[in-house]
């Protein structure tokens, strides 16, 4: 048995966008830029599409620009937000603690570059408070750019209430939704969201697409030069196969959404109720308002990587905000944003889960991880002290 | 694969593993902050290491880095002990990825600390620049 359960770092393409994507390879192989009626055959498959991902997230087609996924949909979203807001002498913009380093690091240049940058707390549920946004936000005030749902622990943000006291102050919002579409119910018109990144990846669709949401009347410039695809705002010849397998993914998570939202957050609810047994273990973020298949712990005394390498062993793909994973010397930023002190961070687990999972599964991590926090706590100098009282336990 | 073969064998089959009741010198170095402690338990006799054992918190590289230096001095001079580096750690474990080189740098300093404080504890006299202060800046915050 072999357990994936690092669906929210991706996850394994659904065979409806395989099977679009090998036929769209086959019969549409034009490029949609060329006038013979091959080009124009893939020009039309790629209109449906748009069309169609238009659709399930509540967007006209015209609003719709394919880019190469997340990273690129944010940086762009933000880079044009910040450049229109500059040409009037608005540049502040607001964000939050925890975003994805698409964000984070785009507006650490923006902040080199001159801009003003105020970053949201986010409490110790890791959620943003919009009674903060709505001290924070000026009249200079270019953008607001907070995510739908985090990619670490799950929370989901109020992007409702966000979105009205943006419309109502005047302040483009954009939303990193990548973990959220094909989860749970957009709506981006009904909810005033002005611009929406997303990634395809993250609902069982390919690589390399996503898509830059930009609703009408709010301006977009683009980050590189070149042709004329997406009505110049991004050129390059359209991935047409990645575009079109998109749309199949994303129709069949919109089609399932309620049925396998809930199956998965009963697997969800089931892994924190047991591994809330471990002995000083902490859920991060709030219980609640998370992702259906979202589950972040940290245990006491012990270290992300070796947890995940000793899962791996037994047949668990899991991720962790250990510093050790991502090859910097410091835990995650989300952690250390729930206030989390730093050696806590160290010794987080993620697991993400997909409708592909099972309660048997769930049952054989919580032993795994239990044997395994175990064994490791057993050869740690930091629970030796934690256990002996020379250190205080901290969860 | 992020580690060699035999650094995945010195993670998941660690030697040396536990605490020592009856240690003659005990080194701690590290700190929880930065993601890594070893504690390395050392028994001498006549000079010579005749027993090892560590106890690591920390990632995969960290417990493997441990367990290496442990067999590397078992049985070995104390002075040898001292000798041991972490370049000759990482070499015998096939190399490290780059920004796991530090652990390896734990590894020997847990050695040298176990040194110390049997030399401290037995009244041996040593020089001290032997024991200079090590040079991962992040340990040593």
């Amino acid at each position: 048995m072999y357990i994936y359960a690092d669906n929210a770092a991706t996850t394994k393409i659904h065979p409806a966008a395989l099977e679009a994507m090998t036929k769209c390879m086959e019969e549409a192989y034009g490029n949609p830029s060329s006038l013979h009626s091959v080009g124009q055959k893939a020009a039309e498959v790629m209109q449906k599409a748009r069309e169609e991902i238009a659709g399930l997230i509540g967007a006209d087609f015209r609003e719709i620009y394919f880019t190469s996924g997340g990273t690129e949909a944010d940086n762009q979203a933000i880079r044009s937000a910040a450049d229109f807001g500059a040409r009037k002498g608005k540049k502040h913009i607001i964000s939050s603690a925890i975003e994805h380093h698409a964000v984070l690091h785009t507006l650490e240049r923006l902040e080199k570059e001159g801009f003003e940058i105020t970053l949201l707390p986010v409490g110790e549920k890791g959620i943003v408070n919009p009674e903060d946004l709505r001290q924070a936000i000026r009249e200079d005030t270019a953008l607001v750019t907070i995510m739908y749902a985090n990619n670490e622990i799950g929370t989901m943000q109020p992007v409702d209430e966000i979105a009205a006291i943006c419309r109502e102050k005047k302040a483009i919002f954009h939303t990193d939704a990548v973990q959220a579409v094909g989860h749970v119910p957009i709506h981006v018109h009904e909810q005033n969201i002005d611009m929406l990144s997303l990634s395809a990846h993250k609902f069982h669709g390919p690589r390399g697409i996503g898509v830059l949401y930009v609703r009408k009347g709010v301006p977009l410039f683009n980050l590189m030069e070149g042709g004329a695809q997406e009505r110049g705002r991004r050129p390059g010849t359209e991935n047409l196969p990645a575009i079109v397998g998109m749309a199949a993914a994303l129709r069949e998570a919109v089609a399932h959404m309620n049925a396998s939202g809930k199956k998965v957050s009963v697997l969800r609810d089931m892994l924190i109720e047991g591994l809330s047994k471990i002995p000083h273990a902490r859920l991060n973020g709030d219980a609640r308002k998370r992702l259906p298949g979202n589950v972040n712990f940290c245990f006491e005394g012990i270290e992300g990587e070796s947890l995940l390498l000793l899962l791996d062993h037994r047949g668990i793909a899991a991720s962790s905000g250990s510093a050790c994973t991502s090859g910097s010397l410091d835990p995650s930023h989300v952690l250390l944003a729930l206030g989390l002190p730093h050696e806590v961070a160290h010794g987080s687990l993620r697991l993400s889960l997909s409708e592909e999972n099972t309660e048997e599964e769930m049952k054989h991590i919580i032993d795994s991880v239990r044997e395994v926090v175990e064994y490791l706590r057993n050869m740690s100098p930091v629970w030796e002290d934690l256990e002996k009282g020379e250190k205080e336990h901290v969860i | 694969m992020l580690y060699s073969e035999k650094v995945m064998d010195h993670f998941q089959n660690p030697r040396n593993l536990g605490k020592m009741e009856d240690a003659d010198g005990i080194g701690e170095v590290g700190n929880a902050k930065c993601g890594d402690i070893m504690k390395m338990y050392i028994k001498v006799k006549d000079g010579v290491i005749s027993d090892v054992k560590f106890n690591t918190f920390g990632c995969g590289s960290a417990i493997a880095t441990s367990s290496m230096a442990t067999e590397m001095i078992k049985g070995k001079p104390v002075e040898e002990a001292l000798k041991l580096s972490n370049q000759a750690v990482v070499e015998a474990l096939d190399g490290l990825p780059t920004h796991k080189i530090h652990c390896s740098v734990l590894a020997e300093e847990a050695v040298r600390a176990a040194v110390k404080d049997y030399y401290d504890k037995n009244n041996i006299s040593y020089d001290p620049a032997l024991f200079a202060e090590g040079d991962c800046p992040h340990c040593h915050a």
